[in-house]
């Protein structure tokens, strides 16, 4: 049974990037700091497993993934309390967090929150995309990274953005096979090369294009795909795609990954009341924050990819800002704090290219708002269709489409429908996302169970709230 | 489908899945565990019984519903597997009692 | 467009089975809503549609009220989701338990029938999975449930047909006679009518307070949980006669479980907070009555906005100092089920003058000479 204080200082959630720089950040400046991440190992997703992997040979992940090591490291020197396995279903205003380690849910409320609960992939509907052997292309490199598992059989890669030649990258220098990559249509690339100068003095540039050009002389890449349809029974057993020429081809399949980038991960920021705008280059919300991630909510702040999609690099440094934030705040004299000018330029440095890479990899308007057909809500398999009929029944929002249907009420909590349906609503509509709103996201963002629940001890509140209904 | 790296090594540890004894690797999670075992579905839809099976690994989705030990609708891909875990497909609604 | 005869200030179910049952007998109805009709207490309450276990002031309006549930198709053109397997209030022990024949007695009494004491066997009969420590339960046997949201949507579209306009979005700022008709104002503009009807939930105290009309109205946010689908184990809706419960299973097997712990809330902004202690509480009451519960997973929990009175009934009734308003507010989270026959009250006291039910304990000058809490 884990022992938690009765008090912290700083709670950090998530311990990807921005989580460990920020949790070194404060427990490194005397505040008293606990990491509380679902995972058994820190890393979050971009360095995930770093400090367990199975894999030896590291120019399988490259030097980018074994940079995550030293920082993992520096995190669990810090005098840090680092709680793995934990799972943070909420967090109230008034910065009390509710959080289950290993059966068993307790409260605890604490001086300072920082929310670092990273990225999750952009839903990437398409017909077909439930089956069994279906998955995005996160879940390959998780595979790979915490078990040094490889596809086998026949496998193509479908999507958009720089982690999607990430992956087929590393899955070359593994050894798997990779039969075609779908690039898909990009949603708006003309528009990129308004920022391709900034892009080319951005530390991704030479990196990215020297990944995509390895993957392209080794993998047939079928380009500007513009329909794409996973076929089978029980399980996936061809993709089916068309291009923007006309070009029509069915491959038959044993794996077929998916990706159209990431997008910040909202529940938990959204169920604690912090407020987020739709942000138009990302096609997605994003919270409302100033230059430190701190939030409208005192002593709430949130740090990297979940403050706005930017890649590692920037998330450590949001999650030095957020620390240094915290430290400035409860201890004013620390000499750390003389590094934040510094901290801010590397951000800088790091952000810089955003707007191209944005622009670039917007995904597609069909691959984002998809055919009546298709199932938008997995969980509940609810389809396009269905959404846009409830508008016309007067239907404006995703909340209110409730009543309706199932959408959005099953145990993901919209995270592999929100996107679509708010996009949906909105198409329908002829109004702006911003307008439609997202789901109402309440707490518990992850279930716990009934008896979880009624293992949180009994106070004074607990019995003063009781009324008669 | 899935293989292994050649040159991954680790312990294994015994379990079960669905009553059957499989030998996996320890550090894996149960839904990577199910993968690398070559279990196609972890899970029926409860709401049309179509087989579902892992899709994000990261704890998002919610398709690898497994019964681990009796307790049903946990997330597959947050467990590391352990030496006699009893390990069930989730066919439909979860049942209460077990 | 002509004026209206009666504005109805608040698109909940009582504003909107106000305004249709005032359509009905006629009257042009424009329903003034600060949200969207159904956003606050009436799209997300419990559903719960009972005779059971009423204040005795509400028995008669909740008699009314079933006869109307049971064929609401020919009132909405819609089911609503209503479902009858009746409810029961479960008796944990003996003193319990002869609290419960007491209240049984009494309203034998009173002419009333429709709540039946039941032992331990009969109790286990209805309810297989009921922890074996209960000893008996009063059961009304054709009491139900009812989904919250669809019906009030369902009464406004069917209040649309009959041609009441209904405005979304609209906030009433002030509320004051002009000549020998009410002026509403809100923040998109003004409307006038003869006739007002005070239907604004936990906001109604406002419209009040200009009338020379306090009441000790308290904002409330009651919680509720609902759990991941299980299969079939219970049909009535279950209630505890020692502590707040509300369970109930739908047809899709998701649980939800309510009961009247309270959350935080700021009715300024629409918000409403949890507090776990007390969902907590909840919990621990659903772990001792059914224990085949004690795995169930909790995926969504929430909080609406109600308004609550000092003495846990609501306000119907006109004015007692204005003459053309009326007030139907302060359901003090049991009022969805009343809705269907408020607004037919409402309706009767509006073009008639009088109702033929009993509304007397619902005056709002009973809080005449008390301190606004």
């Amino acid at each position: 049974m884990t022992e938690l204080r009765d008090f912290y200082d700083v709670a950090v959630v998530g311990a990807g990037p921005a989580g460990l720089a920020a949790a070194n950040v404060c427990a490194r400046a005397g505040l008293a700091t606990v990491l509380f991440d679902e995972q058994p190992a820190p890393g979050g997703q971009i360095y995930r497993s770093v400090s367990t992997t199975p894999v030896k040979r590291d120019t399988i992940l490259g030097a980018d993934y074994w940079a995550g090591a030293a920082q993992a490291q520096k995190f669990l020197a810090s005098g840090a309390q680092y709680v793995p396995g934990a799972t943070v279903w909420n967090l109230t205003r008034e910065r009390e967090i509710g959080v289950s380690i290993a059966g068993s849910a307790r409260l605890l409320t604490v001086e300072r929150v920082i929310l670092t609960t990273g990225a999750l992939e952009r839903p990437f509907p398409i017909a077909g995309w439930t089956l069994p052997g279906v998955m995005t292309a996160g879940a390959g490199q998780i595979l790979l990274k915490s078990s040094g598992l490889i596809p086998d059989g026949r496998t193509v890669i479908a999507g958009c953005g720089p982690l999607l030649w990430l992956i087929a990258w590393q899955y070359l220098n593994a050894g798997a096979r990779i039969d075609a990559i779908l690039e898909a249509a990009k949603g708006d690339g003309g528009a990129a090369w308004r920022h391709a100068a900034t892009f080319a003095t951005s530390p991704y540039f030479i990196k990215g294009l020297r990944l995509m050009l390895a993957v392209r002389r080794r993998v047939r890449v079928v380009a500007n795909v513009v329909e794409l349809r996973a076929e089978g029974r029980d399980r996936v057993e061809a993709v089916a795609y068309r291009t923007m020429r006309g070009t029509e081809q069915r491959l038959p399949v044993d794996n077929l990954f998916l990706h159209q980038g990431v997008v910040p991960n909202v529940n938990l920021a959204m169920a604690a009341g912090i407020e987020h705008r739709w942000d138009d280059a990302q096609l997605c919300f994003a919270p409302m924050l100033d230059a430190d991630g701190g939030t409208a909510i005192s002593g709430i702040a949130i740090a990297g990819d979940g403050a706005g999609i930017a890649g590692a690099e920037a998330a450590q440094a949001r999650g030095m800002l957020a620390g240094l934030a915290a430290v400035r705040a409860l201890r004013p004299d620390a000499p750390v704090l003389a590094e934040t000018e510094a901290v801010r330029g590397r951000l800088a440095r790091f952000t810089r290219g955003r707007a191209f890479l944005d622009a670039y990899y917007k995904p597609a308007p069909q691959f984002r708002r998809p055919a009546r057909d298709t199932l938008v809500c997995r969980c509940e398999e609810v389809t396009a269709g269905q959404i846009i009929d409830t508008v016309a029944l007067g239907c404006t929002g995703p909340n209110q489409m409730k009543a309706f249907l199932r959408c959005g009420m099953g145990p993901c909590q919209g995270r592999e429908c929100g996107l679509t349906v708010t996009e949906l609503i909105a198409q329908a509509r002829g109004v702006g996302p911003q307008e439609v709103g997202y789901y109402r996201l309440r707490p518990p963002v992850k279930p716990i169970t009934l008896g979880e629940l009624a293992s949180l001890p009994k106070n004074e509140t607990a019995l003063r709230s009781v009324a008669r209904g | 489908m899935f293989r292994r790296l050649p040159d991954v090594d680790g312990a294994t540890v015994e379990v079960t899945i669905d009553g059957r004894s499989v030998s996996v690797r320890a550090g894996d999670t149960v839904a990577a565990a199910l993968i690398a075992a070559g279990v196609l579905a972890s899970r029926v839809s409860d709401v049309s019984g179509a087989k579902r099976a892992p899709y994000c690994m990261m704890g998002v989705c919610f398709e690898c519903l497994v019964t681990v030990d009796g307790v049903g609708n946990r997330q597959g891909c947050l467990v590391p597997v352990a030496p006699g875990m009893r390990i069930e497909m989730q066919h439909g609604r979860r049942e209460v009692e077990r | 467009m002509s004026a209206p005869d009666v504005i109805v200030i608040g698109g909940g179910l009582h504003g909107s089975s106000a305004a249709l049952h005032l359509a009905r007998r006629g009257a042009r109805v424009t329903v003034i809503e600060k949200d969207h009709v159904g956003r606050h207490a009436s799209g997300v309450n419990a559903g719960g549609v009972r005779r059971l276990g009423r204040h005795l002031a509400e028995v008669p309006l909740a008699v009314a009220a079933m006869e109307l549930w049971h064929r609401i198709g020919d009132l909405v053109d819609d089911d609503c989701g209503f479902e009858s397997h009746g409810q029961v209030k479960i008796a944990e022990n003996e003193t319990e338990f002869a609290g419960l024949r007491a209240r049984v007695d009494e309203l034998t009494r009173l002419g009333f029938t429709h709540e039946e004491l039941i032992e331990r066997d009969a109790l286990k009969q209805i309810l297989p999975a009921i922890s074996d420590h209960c000893v008996g339960a009063i059961v009304c046997r054709a009491d139900g449930a009812a989904n919250p949201y669809r019906t009030t949507l369902a009464f406004k579209r069917k209040a649309e047909s009959l041609g009441v306009r209904f405005i979304e979005g609209a906030a009433v700022t002030a509320l004051a006679r002009n000549g020998g008709a009410w002026r509403v104002a809100t923040g998109a503009g003004e409307h006038q009518a003869g006739v007002v009807v005070n239907c604004a939930g936990a906001w109604a105290d406002r419209i009040v307070a200009g009338l020379g009309e306090p009441v000790p109205l308290e904002p409330i946010a009651p919680m509720l949980m609902i759990t991941a689908s299980l299969p079939p184990f219970i049909e009535p809706v279950v209630g505890a006669a020692g502590r707040p419960l509300s369970f109930k299973q739908f047809r899709n097997g998701t649980v939800l479980i309510g009961g009247g712990h309270r959350g935080r809330l700021d009715r300024d902004a629409n918000r409403t907070e949890l507090d776990f202690a007390g969902l907590a509480a909840s919990a621990r009451t659903v772990w001792d009555l059914f224990p085949i519960m004690r795995g169930a997973q909790i995926v969504r929990c929430w909080a609406g906005i109600e308004a609550h009175m000092p003495d846990d009934i609501p306000v119907i009734g006109p004015s007692s100092t204005s003459d053309g308003v009326f007030h139907a507010f302060g359901f003090s989270a049991h009022g969805f089920a009343l809705g269907p026959i408020v607004g037919a009250i409402i309706a009767e006291l509006v073009t008639g003058g009088k109702t033929n039910l009993p509304i007397a304990p619902f005056r709002i000058d009973r809080f005449a000479g008390r301190a606004k809490i």
